[in-house]
């Protein structure tokens, strides 16, 4: 019997495909996401949104938070933890989160490495801008990768950059003959043995979700439609007017993405989604993106 | 010979793999006409709750209860067998509540507890490498069911007639023995 194996790691995330993983900063918000359909909750002091807003230094969420929101729902728990900081991963750990988020949303503990995620036995989502990053990640030992998209915006374009970056990427790295990819590894940063894996089988090594940016049921569609595994949501659904209902009409939008009449019915009097920021106007160091490497 | 996948939720495309090894051809289920075209039905992994949800809301429930009633194999594994479940310990309303047991929900504990191990199962000759994620238990058993493997005394692989369950995901490994077997019972039904 083994436990935390890449398998048993990666497996936890191929049951979330198709999925919505939400996140949510009480109890309440916890079972109004489970009802809505959500395959998994982010245990979260402040949404990203508010996050933004509050500035200073983000960090992992109060225990007493995530053990709250572990006990109402029997859908996974995940929580976020600093890039870099394994202590506060290890905390999260030890009151048994089923999935961690090494999160770009906190500020970063580590300008240099990012935590070594083969030693523990949860297992890790990471973000990514690109092919390079996704895979310098599942080489530390991430489990599934997300867009890294920008948070907190309520603004799809930087997620679906991120998205057809990667997708192009690995179409290029599929089409290459083998000496090739030598080069490749070492321009991407990136070991060889992953880089041939994306050669092969033409996708990531583990499953591949839309994060930083999804504020609207058709944001979801169309993620999904570039070829995400499915969806985080972060501020985009308790800073919509009416969570409930924008929550399930997510959840909807996500599994019949190609069905547009559907998405077009789940659209309707779901109030006003989050008002959004438009990615110019961002300073260079309110972009949470380009944390990590 | 198609098998198809209900594909609301869940590790749809590793179940389609693991068919299409066995020879027969795999189909991702979307719609309930798809039913119909089918001759054995797979309820993959994935959230349980979240999966019998969409069931609902895409009234999936009646059109399946009836393709089983034609006898038709129908294949649950780990979130699937909870919604095959007559029974749901802790109050749960049961979803398909087709198979004659009764299970426990995240049974082993929460994803740190999660594992993998090899398990022998009755019909099939070589161990079978099993995958437990946040794993459900079958608790107990009506009279016409087969317990075809225990995990530390635990009931984890059982056959009712035309419906079989595991608590742990086959999907996951290159073995595809338990597929094999799901392809035979729907090979003998046709």
């Amino acid at each position: 019997m083994e436990t935390g194996t890449s398998r048993v790691k990666r497996g936890m995330a191929e049951m979330q495909k198709g999925g919505v993983i939400m996140d949510v900063m009480n109890a309440e918000q916890a079972k109004i996401a489970e009802a809505a359909g959500a395959t998994a909750v982010m245990a979260l002091e402040r949404v990203p949104s508010d996050i933004r807003a509050a500035g200073g230094v983000a960090r992992m969420a109060d225990p007493t938070i995530v053990e709250e929101v572990m006990k109402v729902v029997t859908i996974p728990v995940m929580a976020k933890a600093r890039i870099g900081h394994f202590v506060e991963a290890k905390v999260l750990e030890s009151l048994g989160v089923d999935y961690l988020d090494e999160s770009e949303v906190l500020t970063p503990a580590d300008e240099v490495y990012h935590i070594d995620k083969r030693e523990f036995t949860v297992p890790f989502v990471c973000g990514a801008k690109d092919l390079g990053e996704a895979l310098r990640r599942i080489g530390e030992g991430a489990s599934m990768i997300r867009t890294k998209g920008e948070p907190g915006t309520g603004n799809i374009v930087e997620a679906v950059r991120h998205m057809r970056l990667i997708n192009s990427q690995i179409r290029k790295i599929t089409n290459m003959s083998k000496d090739e990819l030598y080069a490749e590894a070492k321009n991407l940063g990136v070991a060889y043995d992953l880089l041939l894996e994306v050669h092969q089988n033409g996708k990531l090594p583990v499953v591949n979700f839309a994060a930083g940016g999804v504020a609207t049921p058709a944001d979801a569609a169309l993620m999904m439609h570039l070829g995400a595994d499915g969806v985080f949501v972060g501020s985009g659904i308790f800073k919509s007017e009416y969570p409930e209902k924008f929550a399930r009409a997510i959840v909807e939008a996500t599994t019949h993405y190609t069905d547009y009449k559907l998405i077009a019915e789940v659209s309707k009097n779901i109030g006003t989604p989050m008002k959004g920021i438009e990615i110019s106007k961002l300073t260079a160091a309110e972009r949470m993106s380009d944390r990590g490497w | 010979m198609k098998i198809g996948v209900l594909a609301l939720q869940g590790a749809v495309a590793e179940h389609i793999r693991s068919i299409e090894r066995t020879g027969a051809e795999g189909v991702a289920v979307k719609h309930t006409h798809q039913l119909k075209d089918i001759q054995g039905l797979i309820i993959p992994g994935g959230e349980s709750t979240t999966i019998g949800k969409l069931m609902r809301r895409y009234e999936f429930m009646d059109p399946i209860r009836e393709f089983s009633a034609e006898g038709k194999p129908l294949f649950g594994t780990c979130a699937g067998l909870i919604v095959l479940a007559k029974e749901i310990d802790g109050g749960e309303e049961p979803h398909l509540g087709l198979m004659d047991i009764r299970v426990s929900r995240n049974a082993f504990g929460r994803q740190r507890e999660s594992f993998e191990t090899d398990l022998d199962v009755k019909g099939i000759d070589n161990p079978v490498r099993a995958v437990f994620i946040r794993a459900p238990l079958i608790t107990s058993v009506g009279d016409g069911v087969d317990v075809l493997s225990t995990y530390k005394d635990e009931m984890v692989t059982a056959r009712e007639g035309h419906m079989l369950v595991s608590s742990y995901h086959p999907e996951l490994t290159e073995d595809f023995s338990l597929h094999q077997y799901f392809a035979d019972m729907v090979r003998q039904y046709n």
